[in-house]
């Protein structure tokens, strides 16, 4: 691994950015007191009966892991561009894809992970049944680096802008519903005793799919957001 | 430069086709408005009554071309943005983004009909069919593309960054669609066919393709006046606008 | 005529339809225009700056 070389400097990142990370290390629990609140917001407007709170348990998870991580995806980019150093990565000479791969990679580590963590406790204050926990876990860990993937490439189009919120989270949206679809519908297929192997292997299909095409997009989206 | 591409050149330049799309303006217009009313009479007069669905079935003359125009739309769209993001071509920019609202407005119709048909039929203005989900996400999408064009600075910027929004909606349609049919079955949902499986009569039929023709004679009409503004906006310093503008102005602005 | 104005009862639902069909196809058409001249009279008011700075600037000159 010579310095000037590509892994290096792929390296040299990560080591970056886990860096900010840890300096910045409060911010990273948000989005887990964000899921949290979420999930305790639903027994209080449904009603505290376990029935009919483990019947729609996966669902809330899913959904409230979603909005968490949507809540997390603007961070991304945002420092890097506010103190000029996403601009070097444009202009430098290794294959962008790669480099924005990392950075996505560091963030799925640092928000996403710590959330699919909280997720078995969550399923829990929701009296998930303990059957569907390991597939809730499975789907999660398909789907959250899909979302990270997806919702990237929606965060390089937008990042140049002040108050890219409301925006971001349209422009996600339709990209979000079928992993929606596919995660949230494995784990009712299994608490309803049915077979959920086919929507993980959808979920893998689309991960592997989107691990190859989403950096190359988002390279494509950056270039054209910083011009 | 063989004479196709000189005559494709010749057109791309803005004040050309400013002057050429003025001029076919009013036609498309005036030839999608005669059309669309012999359509209305036709379908809500001449038709006959359909026996299963009564009259409320007339609904399907405004409802089924919309519904058409949203996906012609999109793909109008993102075939403009293609060759816009590849070819660097100013004008497929602002006709990709020109399509935008029109297919954003009759995204809408083709759900608010849709809700209006569902109610008497159905019973419910709303359910959770494939088709109706696919039509909602297409309305999101259409929404996120005009949002992110108006939320950038630079007008060609921005219509780069839409329209490879749009090129990724084009992937993600099918996509949506596919997971709504599996999800729906997952669900037992409700399994209504829109049209059942009797064939449609050719005197419902004609009043129905009438007016798709109509719609898209409309569409093409709509497109080329947003087109024209965009171009005043985004070549407002350069002599011909200054001109269009002074005309404009003495004629009775 | 009563016939279709009543549409066999589903009055509302048909007569909406065609409403919002037609109603949102105008705005359509309409916003256009608006924005139109909103664009035309932004342009001519930069000329027109334009013009009173340059006279101004060769006013100020020797």
């Amino acid at each position: 691994m010579k310095p000037g070389g590509t892994a290096g400097a792929c390296a040299a990142l990560v080591r970056r950015d886990l860096t900010l990370v840890w300096r910045r290390r409060g911010d990273a629990l948000n989005p887990i007191l964000f899921a949290l609140m979420v999930v305790a917001l639903f027994p209080l407007a449904l009603g505290p009966e376990p029935e009919q709170l483990r019947r729609i348990a996966a669902g809330i998870v899913f959904v409230a892991l979603l909005l968490a991580g949507l809540l997390a995806l603007d961070t991304l980019f945002r420092s890097d561009y506010e103190d000029g150093s996403l601009e070097q990565l444009v202009l430098s000479p290794h294959p962008l894809a790669l480099l924005l791969a990392c950075k996505i990679a560091v963030h799925w580590l640092t928000t996403a992970l710590p959330l699919i963590a909280v997720a078995p406790l969550l399923g829990e204050m929701l009296h998930l049944p303990v059957a569907v926990r390991g597939v809730l876990l499975l789907a999660l860990l398909l789907a959250t680096p899909l979302l990270s993937l997806l919702g990237a490439v929606c965060v390089a189009l937008t990042v140049g802008m002040h108050r890219s919120g409301m925006l971001l989270a349209l422009l996600v949206l339709p990209l979000y519903v079928p992993v929606l679809i596919f995660g949230a519908g494995a784990c009712n297929a299994a608490q309803a005793g049915l077979p959920f192997l086919a929507p993980l292997l959808w979920l893998a299909a689309a991960l592997v799919l989107a691990l190859v095409l989403a950096p190359l997009a988002c390279a494509a989206a950056l270039r054209i957001s910083i011009s | 430069m063989n004479i196709l591409t000189l005559w494709f050149h010749k057109l791309g330049s803005p004040p050309t086709f400013y002057r050429l799309a003025g001029l076919l303006l009013p036609w498309c217009y005036g030839i999608g408005l005669l059309l669309g009313l012999v359509a209305l009479y036709s379908g809500l007069v001449l038709a006959p009554r359909d026996y299963q669905q009564g009259d409320a079935y007339r609904i399907i003359f405004v409802h089924v071309p919309a519904a058409w125009m949203s996906l012609f739309a999109y793909a109008f769209m993102a075939a403009n943005a293609f060759i816009a993001l590849v070819w660097h071509i100013k004008l497929s920019e602002i006709l990709a983004m020109a399509s935008a609202p029109v297919g954003a407005a009759f995204t809408f119709i083709a759900l608010v009909t849709g809700a209006l048909w569902g109610k008497p039929m159905w019973g419910t203005w709303w359910t959770w069919d494939a088709r109706l989900t696919s039509e909602l996400v297409l309305l999101f999408l259409y929404l996120g593309v005009i949002g992110l064009n108006a939320a950038i600075e630079d007008r060609r910027q921005a219509a780069r960054a839409a329209g490879f929004l749009a090129l990724i909606g084009v992937v993600n349609l099918p996509i949506v669609h596919f997971s709504v049919t599996w999800w729906n079955t997952l669900h037992q949902g409700s399994t209504i066919r829109l049209m059942g499986p009797s064939k449609i009569d050719a005197a419902m039929a004609w009043p129905l393709l009438l007016m798709a023709l109509a719609t898209h004679i409309w569409f093409f009409g709509s497109v080329l006046m947003r087109a024209r503004i965009a171009l005043l906006q985004l070549e407002g310093g350069k002599d011909w606008v200054r001109k269009v503008a002074l005309d404009e102005g003495a004629a009775g602005g | 005529m009563a016939e279709f104005i009543t549409m066999g009862g589903y009055a509302f639902y048909v007569w909406a339809s065609i409403g919002v069909f037609v109603g949102v196809l105008a705005l359509d058409a309409l916003a256009p225009l608006a924005q139109r001249r909103r664009v035309l009279a932004d342009i001519r008011g930069r000329l027109q700056r334009r013009a009173a700075r340059e006279q101004r600037e060769h006013g100020g000159s020797p």
